[in-house]
């Protein structure tokens, strides 16, 4: 076992995880209890070696990592942005990049900041590896490469700010994932200069792709049929269901969206109707006038209403939608047992995690679509009142009927 | 005090009938019976009640008199009150069939809903005559809320069925005043612009109403799948379950705000049909002037047929003129008799064209007094409309508040 590491102490923070260069020996270990209980109890053997591959691999190390990650609190050493959308023009094509900014302490970092550019095409690109190299683990979807229905312009600007948006995501759940934040792929990703970037992505297979086929027989194996441990059909199941609620809720979402939409077409009608009238009238003018005014402001209050549902709540349901698709497709059925129970382990460290996180950000979404709808009708109560005011002080000035 | 179903109404106690009696649209029933053409026919009564104001205030509480009218019946005391107060701006009855509806309203006149409406519409329409200067103290009005039996025959005797039937002719026809008054027909205008502004109104109103209901509605379906949701997990299950109930509720929440509204789209009626009432006597107004005015151009015709007889000119052509012309002078006797026949018809003219001056005066006079009353009217009950209207809103976003603040509540336990 040479060249490898773990790297247990991760109250410093440094947590970092080292990969051996040759690994075939790992994977026949599997078979043998001892190896897996040595690795259990192992602890600190530091050696200065960067990673050098996005491949985690010796099971017990995934085993520790989990372990680690049970205990640890969420020390955050990696910050990243993306921001900055700007069009770029080729002869060829045109396209947005955006900038990516990195803030990190990490050791295996050169520096401790880093800002580049990226177009989506190298978000594809990052995704593709990680899931490749990681085909049990759970990867956050990007958002989809073509625009669905309804828009006519790729490059207009709430579709790039959603994206924008969707991208910042991504990258933050990699940067917060225990596993893929290690990964080569994703500091190269964060950290090269364009041309490196290109040349690092034209790197034959070689090497990786041999890593690839060994990881894909594990998780061939993971997803074996047969002898399937309760629990990962459980959780099969609970996917399907969650997959197919996330996606009514999307459903419903987009509809909500819609009706609202058709609501405001028919409400920007009220006001100007209000405001026809008070032409014809004397003493009825000003406060025709007053209600068209209202009916104005609530039209946009409720604009800003169907913008904050497009803007917030639909990218995240739609994500988990996405995300469902990717962990339905995990359920590829095939071969061997016996990794089972190792990759198992992995599996639903991965799985209690991804769990963890969705409840935390539909929870938080949910809450903040609701705390926003409380916004919009203050709002609008905010002016009808306003209004009842401005009755109230005129008929008491006019001596009029009172209005209890 | 006592004001009526629709409260906001400015309905002055002060004037003649209320003072004796109150009077209210208690009941709508279902009737069946053969009609005209011995057929089969349903349709809805209403029970007028009337009560002496002493006694209601005097605590004792006795039963109303009460009576069954239907709607035919009402829009023949309407018709009767239009022909024999034409410089009134008589009262609107509530519309014949539902319109301006969204889809969840039915246009069925026997749906329940509209028949309460209608009710309510039909009350408001007596306790508006009932406190009217001029029609509170008509006569047919008064046995049409005491005298079940025998009030249609009443009514027709009245014979104004006749002058109904000459008036319509007269009004339908197209007459052109040479000296139309201007502020009659300022009002037209006014009343042609306020019919056409509340229609549109009405319109979208409705349609927003309609996108209002579906928002609220496909809230719904977050309760169901929450619910459904709920089941499949285990820390979530909780705050996702009551969630869903909160999004039922504001789904269920807009069907009462829809029927408020519908009250206030009722006030906008009113006065979209009054608005008619308004075009109607200045329609009225126009007919009298033009009658005036055919009056004076027949006497001045027929003075000028005079002289042209006494001193032999013609002076305009004339038919006769010609024909004595062609076929020989006139004996003196003859034309003695003309020029006596003229005299009278003159003399008869004037007659008619002092009395239909003063016809017009009068007319102009009480006509501009009904206006102006119905321009109070409406000024105060528009405004009180639309203050209606940002209580309605207001009470929507406060129960809005609630409902998202309690779904953030349950949000936040998931």
């Amino acid at each position: 076992m040479s060249g490898f590491v773990v790297d247990s102490t991760v109250s410093s923070g440094n947590s970092s995880v080292a990969i051996p260069t040759d690994i075939s020996g790992q994977i026949l270990d599997l078979d043998e209890d001892d190896d897996l209980e040595v690795f259990s109890k192992d602890t600190t053997v530091t050696d200065g070696s960067s990673f050098n591959a996005s491949m985690q691999t010796s099971p017990a190390s995934m085993i520790n990592q989990y372990k680690f990650e049970e205990d640890a609190e969420d020390t955050k050493d990696i910050f990243v942005t993306v921001d900055n959308p700007e069009s770029h023009v080729t002869a060829i094509e045109t396209y947005i990049t955006y900038r990516v900014v990195t803030k990190t302490t990490r050791s295996e970092f050169d520096s401790s900041e880093f800002e580049v550019r990226r177009r989506y095409q190298d978000f594809l690109w990052l995704k593709g590896r990680l899931e490749e190299a990681h085909p049990t683990l759970i990867v956050h979807p990007l958002p989809e490469k073509f625009v669905v229905k309804g828009m006519v312009e790729r490059f207009n600007e709430d579709f790039i700010e959603t994206r924008r948006r969707a991208l910042h995501r991504f990258l933050n759940k990699i940067a917060e994932h225990p596993i893929f934040s290690s990964s080569e792929d994703f500091k190269i990703f964060l950290t090269a200069a364009p041309g490196e970037l290109t040349s690092y992505k034209k790197q034959g297979p070689g090497f990786l792709s041999r890593m690839g086929e060994t990881v894909k027989a594990v998780a061939a194996a993971v997803r074996g049929v047969r002898n399937r441990p309760q629990e990962f059909t459980e959780m099969q199941e609970y996917v399907e269901a969650f997959s197919q609620k996330i996606s009514s809720l999307d459903k419903v979402t987009q509809r909500i969206v819609r009706e609202q939409k058709e609501y405001l077409e028919e409400l920007k009608e009220c006001g100007p109707t209000y405001a026809l009238w008070s032409q014809s009238e004397e003493e009825l003018a000003e406060p025709l006038k007053d209600v068209a005014g209202c009916v104005d402001r609530c039209c946009k209050e409720t604009e800003e209403q169907v913008k904050n549902l497009n803007d917030n709540l639909i990218p995240v349901l739609h994500e988990y939608a996405l995300c469902t698709d990717t962990l339905k497709m995990r359920d590829d059925l095939d071969k061997a047992e016996d990794r089972l129970e190792w990759a198992n382990n992995a599996l639903k460290s991965d799985w209690t995690r991804w769990q963890k996180d969705m409840r935390t950000d539909l929870r938080s979404a949910f809450v903040d679509t609701a705390e926003r709808n409380v916004n919009y009708y203050e709002k609008c109560l905010a002016v009808w009142e306003s209004f009842l005011h401005s009755q109230r002080t005129d008929a008491e000035g006019n001596g009029n009927v009172d209005f209890s | 005090q006592f004001l009526g179903g629709l409260g906001f109404v400015m309905v002055e106690k002060g004037t003649s009938l209320l003072k004796m009696m109150e009077i209210s649209v208690a009941e709508a029933e279902k009737r069946t019976g053969k009609n005209a053409v011995n057929m089969q026919e349903t349709y809805t009564v209403y029970l007028i009640e009337t009560r002496p104001v002493d006694a209601a205030s005097e605590g004792t509480n006795p039963v109303p008199d009460s009576l069954w009218r239907r709607y035919s019946e009402f829009e023949l005391l309407r018709n009767y009150l239009l022909v024999t107060y034409p410089f009134s701006v008589v009262p609107p009855l509530p519309e014949k069939r539902a319109e301006f509806v969204w889809h969840k309203l039915s246009a069925d006149n026997m749906d329940p809903d509209f028949v309460e409406r209608r009710r309510v519409g039909l009350e408001n329409f007596l306790l508006r005559v009932a406190s009217h200067p001029d029609l509170s103290s008509d006569k047919i009005f008064y046995s049409f809320l005491t005298e079940e039996n025998g009030w249609k025959e009443t009514v027709f005797e009245t014979g104004f069925q006749a002058k109904a039937d000459s008036r319509l002719k007269a009004l339908n026809a197209t007459f052109r005043v040479k000296n139309p008054d201007k502020r009659f027909a300022e009002m037209k205008h006014y009343g042609d612009e306020l019919q056409s502004v509340i229609s549109q109104l009405l319109r979208v109103r409705a349609r927003a109403a309609d996108r209002l209901y579906g928002v609220y509605k496909v809230h719904g379906n977050y309760g169901r799948v929450f619910s459904e949701w709920s089941a499949i997990e285990k820390e979530m299950g909780d705050g996702l379950q009551s969630a869903g109930h909160h999004m039922d509720a504001y789904a269920a929440s807009v069907d009462d705000i829809l029927e408020e509204e519908e009250h206030y789209a009722d006030q906008l009626k009113e006065y979209l049909f009054y608005a008619d009432a308004l075009r109607a006597v200045c329609r009225k107004h126009e007919l009298t002037q033009y009658e005036l005015e055919m009056a004076a151009q027949d006497l001045t015709s027929k003075k000028q047929q005079r002289e042209e007889l006494a001193t032999g000119t013609i002076r305009t052509f004339s038919l006769k003129g010609m024909t004595s012309k062609l076929f020989g002078q006139e004996t003196p006797e003859q034309r003695e008799a003309k020029v006596k026949m003229l005299e009278t018809q003159i003399e008869e003219g004037e007659e008619l064209v002092k009395e239909r001056n003063t016809e017009c005066e009068e007319f102009v006079k009480s006509a501009w007094v009904d206006i102006e009353r119905f321009k109070e009217q409406k000024d105060h009950d528009l405004r009180e409309a639309l203050i209606s209207y940002a209580i309605m809103q207001i009470s929507m976003c406060k129960k809005g508040i609630q409902v998202w603040n309690n779904a953030k509540e349950c949000f936040s336990k998931m």
